[in-house]
């Protein structure tokens, strides 16, 4: 009796126990808690909450917890979790000019109002391995230094309002206008409506914010070496707070319910213009959850990329193709349908290894036939010379 | 008497009776409104048999591409008093089935069986069983691709087109184009077909063998394709015809072998390698079909009345 496919619920259960085994590693030391990867991993902590689409740093760290660090699988888990979620009210726009920066950077002027805020990042750090973090128990420079946002006169004196850079360049009318639609109408929701195409800009930018950073930074990468025409400059790229709001039927007025931190980039990007416009910048947006500028980065160019239709450009690059783009962002979707492999297709390989093994006897069929009628044909022109030495002769 | 306890036995093992499910979430999962949404896509791709209807797909707690369009649409149609088949390459005992099968007992507590006769509801990947289905049954059918048109024209928007005109000439060419250079049609599973005359439908990647099952199905049979958030359906007694030409009419595969556990000759076999020189041995795919097959010539070789 064949056995080999029995017992599939008991296996299950083992492989439970031994995925808790290795998540949990070594017992001697100290098991994390979750306190300590959403405070001490806020990065991982960001992009789980982006790609995720679920803003909640406590459910986040548990889901990358529970994935044994596994970023891609922390998303599963949180998207799973977010599908059962109510929808209880949608909130007002926020308001990212009113953000507490904690870092806010323009490569387009040398000074903006407000200032450039370099922050917390590891982009001038020389990626040298610190060894000092090595030693758990030594000197770090956050146990001296107190963060500065908690200080009494620096919250008093860091401006509520930070204009944003792009602000300047559409009051002089030099980049492309972006009124609000008539009647602003509510944004599509891709997690309630399948995606559709054309995929207007509100689907694409919520598909992006949702995407894979690592093939929303491939794509947009490749629009820099050639592969679709992009000049882009980062305008700005702020991080920090903003407060979140809504207005509660009953009430009639917009209240605070909170505060998100997020990552927001305007990239402006050339546009020769057209025969009905002139030329002006175009912008590229994009946004994210936590700190997380590169993909914030990435996604402000693809927004413009998928904009060519829109602006009268040529879409002769993957990263202009907003089918191609769209439906392949997701790494849910592409993470699960990849690994479906692993699943058992032997009724399928039964069925080609059917087909090959037929396919090949007509191939040999064939090739007999072949010989055969040469043979043949040999042998009537000369009749009393054997085979192979018609061939030779042949 | 001694008979019949054994039979008991045996019953239990196969069919379990329904339970209350976990608490914590609402009967099968998903929420009402997310039920009602996915119903009305069923409804509507059953007034347009083989029509691909795009629905609102929910993430759901298990993989793209591992069912979740089967789940989904399971979950829209279970009931409490459903008994529900989930089979995986036509055994009940592959863990992608087992997996599923215990989604639905923790979320819903249904009633679950083996006997493909007992079953009111079937989700399956990759297999239609061999016991014929009857009137009343809904097979639901887990779908990796929807679009049968997809190999040959990657865009959504161009093959969307192609059905609304009916314009399904690309795929005759591809399999003209395979007789061609192979002598023979090359595609030996998720075979194309038409539904009711009209769309060009893709029936999963079940093996062609089984594509005649699907004409005239008295079984409401439903597709689910989650990651593309895509469903069809072919109503009962509707007709499925394999694509084919007249002078290269569509044929199912054949094994020169029967099945090495219950004889059959008319089923689809597994291939199994038993020892490392490549020995071969092969047994149904269809694990229920078998073991019914076996159960009724071992009674048939054992007169009643004497101790099995």
């Amino acid at each position: 009796m064949y056995v080999a496919v029995k017992g599939g619920e008991r296996a299950i259960e083992a492989s439970y126990l031994a995925l808790a085994r290795t998540r949990r590693g070594d017992t001697a030391l100290p098991e994390l808690s979750i306190a300590q990867i959403r405070e001490q991993m806020p990065l991982a902590v960001a992009r789980v909450m982006t790609e995720g689409s679920l803003y909640d740093r406590d459910l986040a760290a548990l889901a990358i917890k529970q994935a044994s660090g596994d970023l891609l699988e922390a998303v599963f888990l949180l998207r799973a979790y977010r599908t059962t979620l109510p929808r209880l009210l949608s909130t007002l726009p926020l308001d990212t000019s009113k953000m507490t920066i904690e870092r806010r950077i323009s490569s387009t002027f040398k000074d903006v109002p407000g200032g450039q805020v370099l922050g917390a990042t590891y982009d001038y750090t020389q990626r040298l391995l610190d060894f000092s973090l090595a030693a758990e128990s030594g000197f770090q420079v956050a146990d001296a230094v107190p963060p500065q946002e908690n200080t009494k006169e620096n919250t008093q004196n860091s401006p509520r309002v930070m204009p944003r850079v792009l602000d300047f360049l559409n009051a002089e009318g030099l980049i492309q206008q972006e009124p609000v639609p008539p009647g602003d109408p509510a944004p599509g929701d891709l997690t309630r409506e399948p995606l559709a195409f054309p995929a207007q800009r509100d689907i694409r930018l919520q598909n992006l914010a949702r995407a894979d950073e690592g093939f929303v930074l491939a794509m947009a990468y490749s629009t820099q070496r050639g592969y679709a025409n992009t000049h882009p400059f980062a305008g700005e790229i702020r991080h920090g707070s903003v407060a979140v709001e809504v207005i509660p039927e009953e009430l009639g007025f917009a209240i605070e319910i909170g505060e998100i931190e997020i990552t927001e980039c305007q990239m402006v990007n050339q546009f020769a213009g057209s025969h009905t416009e002139a030329a002006c910048f175009t912008r590229g947006y994009g946004l994210t959850f936590g700190h997380n500028e590169r993909k914030a980065m990435a996604m402000g160019l693809m927004d413009r990329s998928l904009r060519c239709e829109e602006l009268g450009e040529e879409a002769s690059a993957p990263a202009q193709m907003a089918e191609f783009v769209l439906y392949h962002s997701d790494n849910v979707e592409a993470s699960g349908f990849l690994q479906h492999l692993k699943l058992p297709h032997y009724v399928d390989f039964q069925s080609e290894l059917n087909l090959v093994r037929a396919l090949r006897r007509k191939t040999a069929q064939a090739a007999d036939a072949a010989a055969e009628a040469e043979n043949l044909a040999a042998e009537e022109q000369f009749p009393d010379a054997p085979a192979s030495d018609a061939q030779k002769a042949a | 008497m001694m008979e019949s306890v054994i039979e008991q036995q045996q019953q239990q093992q196969y069919q379990q009776a329904a339970v209350e499910p976990e608490a914590g979430y609402n009967f099968a999962f998903l929420d009402e409104q997310t039920k009602r949404m996915i119903r009305r896509s069923i409804l509507k791709a059953v007034a347009i048999p083989g029509y691909q209807v795009p629905f609102g797909g929910r993430e759901m707690p298990l993989p793209y591409g591992w069912g979740t369009g089967g789940i989904q649409v399971t979950a829209a149609v279970l009931g409490r008093d459903d008994v529900l088949k989930v089979i995986d390459q036509g055994s009940d005992d592959t863990t992608n089935a087992v997996n599923i099968r215990r989604f639905f007992r923790r979320t819903a507590g249904v009633a679950t069986t083996e006997r493909t006769a007992d079953a009111t509801l079937i989700q399956t990947r990759h297999r239609i069983p061999e016991t014929p289905l009857s009137s009343g049954q809904i097979m639901i059918y887990q779908v990796p691709v929807p679009e049968p048109l997809r190999w040959l024209e990657p865009s959504e928007q161009q093959t969307r087109k192609l059905h609304a005109m009916a314009d399904y000439g690309l795929m005759s060419v591809g399999l003209y184009e395979d007789i061609a250079r192979l002598g023979k049609i090359a595609t030996s599973y998720d075979y194309p077909v038409v539904v009711n005359n009209r769309y060009m439908m893709r029936p999963s990647p079940i093996p062609k063998f089984d594509n005649p099952k699907l004409d005239r199905s008295p079984a409401l049979q439903l597709f689910g394709a989650g990651r593309e958030k895509r469903i069809y359906a072919v109503p009962p007694y509707t007709s499925v015809k394999s694509l084919d030409f007249e002078d290269y009419p569509f044929e199912i595969e054949s094994w020169e072998h029967s099945c090495s556990l219950c004889g059959s000759d008319a089923s689809f076999l597994d291939e199994l390698i038993v020892d490392d020189h490549g020995a071969r041995m092969y047994v149904c795919s269809d694990s229920d079909y078998c073991r019914q097959r076996v159960a009724a010539q071992s009674a048939q070789s054992t007169p009643s009345g004497e101790p099995s």
